[in-house]
């Protein structure tokens, strides 16, 4: 079966003032799979994450050169406006950030400030991503009451909603499930398979029995580098290179 | 041994803590039992509901009304402007130039060295530039003088909260696609909601209790103002004419518009307390 590459990135190299963080890195991501980025920490995973939503323009001592294509659209060369590109792709953090508002407005924000907001349709849309990040029977009483009134793992889940809720077709999520519990963990992960039969996916981590149970696609990252990738099976069982074994086994972290 | 210097340590530490506490508060007690002892026999419903009188400084009748009207409209005025330049500066600092260092920390030194600036200073300017082009001592000119100085003090109040909010909140925003605008005003804004009304308390306080920058710029009147470009008069000043007097009956009344200016502080205070706690709901904690 061919894979149609859904974010193709090509020598891609930033520096951060003096320091050279991401060297020569080139990495394929297939359509509609999950793409997991492996690796100690440190060896700029995050920072590979920042760089495909353009966070990385916040900090100007940050320089990049290489090419990020997605969907054959130069990223870090275009035209687009930067907010349109970023609303491309949805962001899961470490912890969740919900927005200081309610938790209708937090799937909501997104909708207003790209312009819609009739209120039918903004409650209908609403409903919408909540039910799909599994989180609508859990607040559909209480979607006045502060976001912060959630638990950590609802809180997760009204970000992923509030992610999805701007149609996206890539999810970004970093190390999405380090501050949950077990059972919010699996509920995010389980929601990863469920969703990418329609989205793309990109999660960094270094839980590597997440990775077994969720990656399709594995990129292994050392000190900037990518050191080897390619479908989950082949990377997982039968690494090629002696790092990769070591980091598999256990050696470091 | 090692145990028991520590114990007599900590034991030392603590009273010099409580010490300190003591010496404070009682320092405040203090200084409101002799406001309020001397003030409270002469305060009555005349003080705050009349204009002087001729020869209220020498003991006639009349009330303080005018330093009353004359330091709201002046405070409140001064606030708001104040609010409108440095809730955005603070804003600016905190979302569109966080990551240019250099910048953002010149900035807060000079700032600082603004909040440490004598009021009489930001007066003494204020006077020169209003003789220059040919403006009167009036309510417009003490507003705008008052402004300057405290809007250093609104954007390091407000700066302090934001420089709390971690990043990941900016990174969330800006993923769904909102610009850097959108950050500042919709979300920065509410999550520092309590530090802003903290930041305008304080600021309101100062401009309301401050007599040198006024006292160039807004002169002194028995009337209450009835437009920007009459003078105004304020409540420290009019506390300062009435010590002033040799005659001991005007100088228990200037305690007893010390008690008003606690009043007014006090009341606002409390007022703002309940409006943040209202909004403080929504607020992240982190």
């Amino acid at each position: 079966m061919s894979e149609t590459i859904k974010i193709n990135i090509r020598d891609l190299n930033l520096h951060a003032g003096k320091n050279h963080i991401l060297k020569n890195v080139n990495i394929s991501v297939p359509k509609n799979k999950i793409t997991v980025i492996l690796g100690p920490s440190g060896c700029g995973k995050t920072t590979l994450l920042k760089t495909l939503n353009r966070l990385t323009d916040l900090n100007p001592e940050i320089r990049v050169t290489g090419s990020i294509q997605i969907d054959e659209e130069d990223i870090l060369h275009t035209t687009s406006d930067i907010h349109d590109i970023r609303k491309r792709m949805g962001l899961l953090s470490q912890r969740p950030y919900p927005l200081p508002m309610s938790i209708f407005n937090n799937v909501a924000f997104g909708l207003k400030i790209s312009g819609r907001r009739r209120k039918k349709i903004l409650h209908k849309r609403v409903e919408h991503y909540l039910r799909q990040a599994s989180l609508w029977d859990e607040v559909q009483h209480r979607l006045r009451e502060p976001a912060i009134s959630l638990s950590i793992g609802q809180q997760q889940r009204l970000c992923l909603a509030r992610g999805l809720a701007v149609d996206p077709d890539i999810i970004l999520a970093d190390e999405p499930t380090s501050a949950l519990d077990p059972v919010s963990s699996a509920a995010i992960e389980e929601k990863f398979i469920e969703l990418k039969n329609n989205y793309t996916i990109v999660v960094v981590t270094h839980i590597l029995r997440q990775a077994r149970r969720i990656a399709d696609h594995v990129v292994f990252m050392y000190m900037g580098e990518v050191v080897e990738q390619g479908p989950a099976a082949e990377i997982l069982h039968n690494p090629q290179m002696e790092k990769t074994r070591q980091y598999l086994n256990g050696a470091f972290y | 041994m090692k145990l028991n210097f520590r114990k007599t340590e900590e034991y030392f530490f603590r009273l010099v803590m409580l010490a300190c506490t003591v010496v404070i508060v009682a320092a405040l007690l203090v200084i409101i039992f002799s406001i309020l002892k001397r003030g409270l026999p002469s305060l009555s419903w005349e003080m705050i509901s009349q204009k002087p009188k001729g020869g209220f400084y020498f003991g006639k009748e009349g009330g303080i009304l005018n330093a009353i009207m004359g330091s709201l409209y002046l405070a409140i005025g001064a606030t708001v402007i104040a609010m409108f330049v440095g809730v955005p500066v603070a804003l600016y600092m905190n979302v569109h130039i966080l990551k240019r260092k250099y910048m953002v920390n010149t900035m807060r030194f000079l700032l600082d060295l603004l909040c440490g600036i004598p009021s009489i200073v930001y007066g003494a300017f204020a006077f020169t530039i209003m003789v220059m082009i040919g403006l009167r001592t009036s309510l417009l000119a003490g507003m705008l003088t008052v402004a300057v100085f405290i809007i250093p003090i609104i954007i390091r109040a407000m700066d302090e909260v934001l420089r709390t909010i971690p990043r990941g909140l900016m990174e969330a925003s800006l993923s769904v696609g909102a610009t850097k605008g959108e950050v500042a005003y919709k979300i920065f804004i509410r999550q520092s909601f309590p530090g802003l009304v903290t930041a305008l308390l304080l600021s309101f306080g100062r401009a309301i209790g401050d007599a040198a920058a006024v006292l160039f710029t807004a002169g002194f009147t028995d009337n209450i103002p009835s437009s920007l470009t009459q003078p105004a008069a304020t409540l420290p000043l009019s506390i300062f004419f009435q010590l002033g007097s040799p005659m001991e009956e005007v100088k228990n009344r200037a305690y007893a518009a010390a008690i008003i200016l606690t009043l007014i502080v006090l009341l606002l205070s409390v007022a703002s307390r309940y409006f943040s706690r209202r909004y403080k709901k929504h607020s992240i904690k982190f």
